[in-house]
Formats: C-alpha cells, sequence, structure tokens
C-alpha cells in the first residue's frame, strides 16, 4: 500500500518535472533563444506567453527586449579649439538579433564593456574635431539683452555654430550605429548629458567671469554718473533760459512802461513848455524844504516887499 | 511597478521532490490544504484607487483592471503589476527634498552639484536647479518598453535643460529668459519622451534656484550693486533738478509780473501826471498872469512854513549875518529875527 503511493507520487513528480522542463513562459520585456545543448536553435521568440521546448535538452536563454541602459563616464576630451572638457554621454539601445546578440557578445555584460568602446570612442572623434561651442550650443539664436546692457556685454565667444549639439549627437549616434549592428543591437538614441571644463578650465572661466562682470558694473556704475551728470547739466540749462528769459521779459516790459511814460509827459509837457517848467519848479520847493532847511531870504524878495512897507508898486525886486 | 511574484510553481515541484519518500501520509493532507490556502491567497489583488494594474498571463499581457478589489489566476499564473497613473510624480535635479513639510529642508552634495552645473551659451558656467513633475499616461510603455524607465527619464530630463541651457547666456539664464528656457526645457523633454515612447507624459518643468557659481557669485552681486548705484544716482540728480527748476520757474514769474506791475503803474502816473498838467494848462492859458501869481504864492505859503529855519534880512542893514551860528546844532529851534 505505502509502496504502491511512493511509487504513484515519483511517477507524478517525474512527470510534473518533465512537464516543468518542457514548459516557459516570455514576459512582455524578453525574448528567448532557445539552445540545444549549447547550439542555438531556430528564431527567437519574442511572442510573450507560454511555450514549448524539449525537456532536459534545450536551455532558455532570456534576453531583454526593452530598451537598456548605457551610462557613459566622464570623459577628459579636447575639443576642435584646445578646449578640455569632460563629456558624459547616455545611451540607450536594444537587443534587435538576439541570437547575434548572443552568438557575438553573450551577455549584457560583454554588450556594455563593447558600446563602451563604441560609444566613448565615437564621442571623443566627433568632440575633438568640433569646436567647443558646437557641444555647448544648438542654434545661432541671439542672445537676448538685459536692459541697456547691449554693448556692456560683448563676449569673446560669439562664433556661428555649423552644427551644434543636436546634430552633434546624431553624428555620435550614426557612426555608433553603423557599428552595433554587427553584434546584434541597435543604437536607438545617444545624447550628451553634461559638459563641462576640467578644473585647470574652470578656474580661469571663473576668472573670466568675474573680469566680464567687473566689466559691466563698471559700466553701470559711469553711467550712473554720467547720466546723473547729463540731468545736473540739464538742470543748469534750463536755470540759466528760465533766469534770463525771466530778465528780458522784465527789461522789456520795464522799458515799454518807461517809453510810454515817456511818450504821455512829452505830449503833454510839449503844449506849454514854460508852464511846465514853472510848475515843476513850484512842485519841487514844496517837495524839498521841509523842518530841517534853512530859508535865507532877502526882503528884496518879491514876496516880501510888503514886509516893511503895504505900498503897491514898490522898488521892483525879483522872485 | 510592484511585483506580485508571491508564488511560483516551480518553488512547490521544488519542495515536492525534496520531500519525496520521507512523506508522511498526515503531512500531505497538510500540504494540499497549504496549497489550497495559497491559491486563494494568491488569486485576490487590491488596486489603490491611483493606481492601475497591468495584468499579465504566463508574462503576457492581457488587460488592465482600474481601482478596486479583482481575482487572478493563482500561483503565478496571472500576475499583476501596479503603476501609480494618478499620482503627480516628481523628480528634482541639482538637489535632493529631505523633508517635505510647512518648512521643507533640502540637501546637496558633491553628486546634486554635478546634476546643475552646466555650461551656458556664452561658455559661462552656471548652477542650474530645477524640478519636473509628470505622469504616467501609459502604464503598459512604461512597463514594458525601457528597462530602467526613471533613471533614462532623470538623464533625458538633464540633456534637455542642458541642451537649452546651452542656447542662452548666463545674463538671460539669470534674469530675462528664465520662463522661456523652462518651457523650451519642457518642450524638449516631452519630445524626447515621444521620440523615446516612454509612457511618460511631463505636466511642469520648474526653475528653481539658477545662480552663477559660487566663487564667481560676489562679482555677480556687484553688478545688481552697481545698478542700484545707478538708479541712485540718477534719482538723485532728478531729485535736485525738481528742487530747484520749479522753484526758478516761479522767482521768473514773479519777477515778470513785478515788471509788469512797474510798467502799468509808470504809465498810469504819466497819465495822471499829464492829465493834470493838461488841465492846469488850459485854465492858465485863460489868464496866465494871475494864475501864475497866485500858484507862486501858493506855494510859496506851503513851502515857507514847512522849513525849519528861516531867516530873512535886509539887504541895507549889514553886519548881522556873522552873529548867527549856521548849523543843525544850533541851540534854538526857531530864530526868526525881523527887524
Amino acid at each position: 500500500m505505502s509502496a504502491r503511493i511512493a511509487w504513484l507520487l515519483m511517477v507524478g513528480a517525474l512527470a510534473l518535472l518533465t512537464l516543468n522542463g518542457a514548459l516557459y513562459t516570455v514576459s512582455e520585456q524578453e525574448q528567448v533563444i532557445i539552445t540545444q545543448f549549447g547550439e542555438p536553435i531556430g528564431e527567437a521568440v519574442t511572442d510573450p506567453g507560454l511555450h514549448f521546448k524539449l525537456p532536459f535538452a534545450q536551455e532558455v536563454n532570456r534576453f531583454d527586449k526593452r530598451w537598456l541602459e548605457w551610462n557613459g563616464n566622464p570623459n577628459q576630451v579636447p575639443t576642435r579649439d584646445k578646449k578640455y572638457i569632460w563629456v558624459e554621454t547616455y545611451a540607450r539601445w536594444r537587443i534587435h538579433n538576439p541570437l547575434l546578440f548572443f552568438q557575438r557578445l553573450r551577455d549584457e555584460r560583454g554588450a556594455q564593456s563593447r558600446l563602451d568602446d563604441i560609444i566613448d570612442g565615437e564621442t571623443r572623434n566627433v568632440i575633438a574635431s568640433h569646436n567647443l561651442i558646437e557641444v555647448v550650443r544648438t542654434s545661432n539664436r541671439e542672445f537676448e539683452q538685459a536692459e541697456e546692457a547691449e554693448d556692456v556685454m560683448e563676449t569673446e565667444e560669439t562664433h556661428q555654430v555649423e552644427l551644434g549639439r543636436d546634430k552633434i549627437t546624431r553624428l555620435i549616434l550614426e557612426r555608433a550605429s553603423q557599428i552595433v549592428p554587427d553584434y546584434g543591437i541597435e543604437m536607438v538614441d545617444v545624447q550628451i548629458q553634461r559638459v563641462n571644463y576640467i578644473d585647470s578650465v574652470q578656474t580661469k572661466v571663473f576668472e573670466r567671469m568675474i573680469s566680464e562682470r567687473k566689466r559691466i558694473a563698471d559700466r553701470y556704475r559711469s553711467e550712473g554718473q554720467g547720466k546723473s551728470a547729463e540731468i545736473r547739466g540739464k538742470k543748469e540749462r534750463e536755470l540759466k533760459v528760465i533766469e534770463s528769459e525771466a530778465y528780458r521779459k522784465t527789461q522789456d516790459s520795464k522799458g515799454r512802461g518807461d517809453a510810454e511814460a515817456t511818450a504821455i509827459y512829452a505830449e503833454a509837457y510839449q503844449r506849454n513848455r514854460e508852464l511846465y517848467e514853472f510848475a515843476k519848479s513850484m512842485e519841487t520847493y514844496e517837495k524839498s524844504i521841509d523842518k530841517d532847511s534853512w530859508l535865507v531870504l532877502s526882503t528884496n524878495a518879491r514876496l516880501f516887499r510888503y514886509l516893511q512897507s503895504p505900498a503897491a508898486e514898490g522898488e521892483g525886486a525879483k522872485r | 511597478m510592484t511585483n506580485d511574484r508571491a508564488f511560483d510553481p516551480e518553488d512547490v515541484l521544488r519542495m515536492a521532490r525534496n520531500m519525496r519518500g520521507k512523506l508522511p501520509r498526515s503531512l500531505g493532507l497538510v500540504i494540499l490544504v497549504a496549497a489550497a490556502v495559497i491559491a486563494l491567497v494568491s488569486s485576490y489583488y487590491q488596486v489603490e484607487p491611483d493606481e492601475v494594474a497591468i495584468v499579465t498571463r504566463f508574462g503576457r499581457f492581457v488587460n488592465t483592471t482600474g481601482p478596486g478589489p479583482h481575482g487572478k489566476l493563482p500561483f503565478g499564473i496571472e500576475q499583476v503589476q501596479k503603476v501609480p497613473v494618478q499620482r503627480q510624480l516628481k523628480q528634482e535635479f541639482g538637489f535632493r527634498t529631505t523633508r517635505a513639510d510647512v518648512q521643507s529642508q533640502y540637501s546637496k552634495d558633491e553628486h546634486t552639484t554635478s546634476e546643475s552645473s552646466m555650461l551656458t551659451g556664452d561658455l559661462n558656467v552656471a548652477t542650474v536647479e530645477w524640478i519636473v513633475q509628470y505622469k504616467i499616461s501609459d502604464p503598459y510603455k512604461y512597463l514594458f518598453k525601457l528597462r530602467d524607465v526613471e533613471e533614462t527619464f532623470r538623464l533625458m530630463a538633464e540633456a534637455s535643460m542642458r541642451s537649452v541651457v546651452g542656447d542662452h547666456n548666463v545674463t538671460e539664464l539669470l534674469t530675462v529668459g528664465r520662463e522661456a528656457i523652462a518651457a523650451k526645457a519642457k518642450d524638449l523633454l516631452s519630445d524626447l519622451c515621444k521620440r523615446y515612447d516612454n509612457g511618460i507624459s511631463v505636466q511642469q518643468l520648474v526653475l528653481q534656484d539658477v545662480d552663477p557659481p559660487e566663487s564667481v557669485k560676489p562679482s555677480f552681486n556687484d553688478v545688481n550693486q552697481a545698478i542700484q548705484e545707478r538708479e541712485r544716482a540718477i534719482n538723485e540728480a532728478w531729485a535736485e533738478y525738481n528742487q530747484e527748476i520749479p522753484r526758478a520757474r516761479g522767482l521768473a514769474e514773479q519777477a515778470i509780473e513785478a515788471a509788469e506791475g512797474y510798467a502799468v503803474d509808470r504809465v498810469n502816473r504819466a497819465k495822471g501826471d499829464a492829465q493834470r498838467f493838461i488841465a492846469l494848462e488850459e485854465e492858465y492859458r485863460k489868464a496866465p498872469e494871475v494864475t501864475r501869481q497866485r500858484l507862486y504864492l501858493e506855494t510859496m505859503s506851503r513851502v515857507l512854513p514847512a522849513a525849519g529855519k528861516k531867516l530873512i534880512f535886509d539887504e541895507r542893514s549889514k553886519g548881522i549875518l556873522p552873529l548867527f551860528q549856521l548849523g543843525p546844532q544850533a541851540p534854538q529851534e526857531k530864530a526868526e529875527v525881523k527887524r
């Protein structure tokens, strides 16, 4: 009884084991190469789901179907204009032909080291044959200037770019793409992730930036002084204009007043000069003689001739 | 995203294999019950409100299920990966939020600095910090298109930002160009996402701190200070202008008005004098001698009393003059000498 059950169990286990060896799953992100005693059999299995193979004899080799990563290390590269920079690129690739991939590289580790060589090499080649500005800028767009800083900002590096970053990366991609199909790989994208100056260059760049800023600051300061002097000058000018115009107008008014008065006087006094003289004299006497004045008068004066005798028409006397 | 690989048929078989032969009968029952429990547990799953679940059967995608409780085939025949499609996800560049709170805390280290340091279009260096907010728009693509989606997305974001910053100069980056740069970087990143077909849609890209490098900062601040100084100098000059010019205008106006007044005064007085003279002259002409005499005498009668000192002498009596001391200090106020 117990021996029969043990036998049954053994057969069942064997059957299960066989089934397990004959069945395999392929997930959405996988593709599979079946090998028989190490030799690849048939095309790659890319259809996800449950699949059959010969148990025990055939082996499942799984490869990723998705885009895979390749992250480069920073590379120190001189550009064509002899600027030393660190360039960091990344790439995305996929196993395009798993059979070829399997034959040439075996696994992803092998692929990574091969990609290191290829992409780093191509990056180096492309960057070394272009100026730094080509790697940094994408287009020849004009920089927008803040306020009136226009002529302050003439930077030394205003070369026009011929290719620009976009085309440079595309160039690296194209060149790498020509090599990798040999390994069953498709290069889907290469991007320049980072570009930085090496330390010694960076120090120089900082110095340049500092001197550039100093120039701009000086410019602003002198602009301030200039503008304020201009305003003061304008003020001085306007003051002079205002004052002199006022003077002109006052003199003009006074002159016109005087002239008119003179004309009026002349016209009136013209009528009788002798009377004018007499009347004005009288007026003047009246105005000029006050309590501090001494009058020394002779009795010969006509006014006083009655002082001594009331006779009319005595010896004549002058006024 | 969560991988529910709770149970694998191979494990059961291996277990069974190991126990073959030395298996007591009662234990077989226990195993059966255990298998039943596991089957029950592994056929249930729940999807949270902000997630969807991608169901695969033997590795093949079968369907997507929304939030709520769901059943699936047990023993790992069907597997479920949950993806938070509703959640607003965020990546930070150049800094990390260590504690998000009312007052959030941030940290920066060598790693984040290398993320934020970049070249500008005028070949200067700047430090740019930014965040990207995104959503998973297509969970299938998100799971099965790229192996390391999140890390790739970070690299894409860095490449896009550097590409845009590389096309702007440092002044634009620090002042007027911020918004444009953020917008362009977002567009570029969205395009890249479309090209990679990674199931991510970029919601927002926001620039955070954008600074010149640490050692250059003081000179950038000096520029700002210089701008302030320029404004101040100009304002001061205008203040002086505004103090003096209106006042001068007022004074000028005053002088002009006064002169006008003078002119009118002169003319009126002249007219008055002339009128008076003309009137007099008309009367005079009628009787010149008498009028003349009258005028003379009337004037005298007003003049003589006004004079302080009067000395009337007779030419015939000599020698009296020397007796008078002439001058203001004369003791008598009035010395009328008559003979």
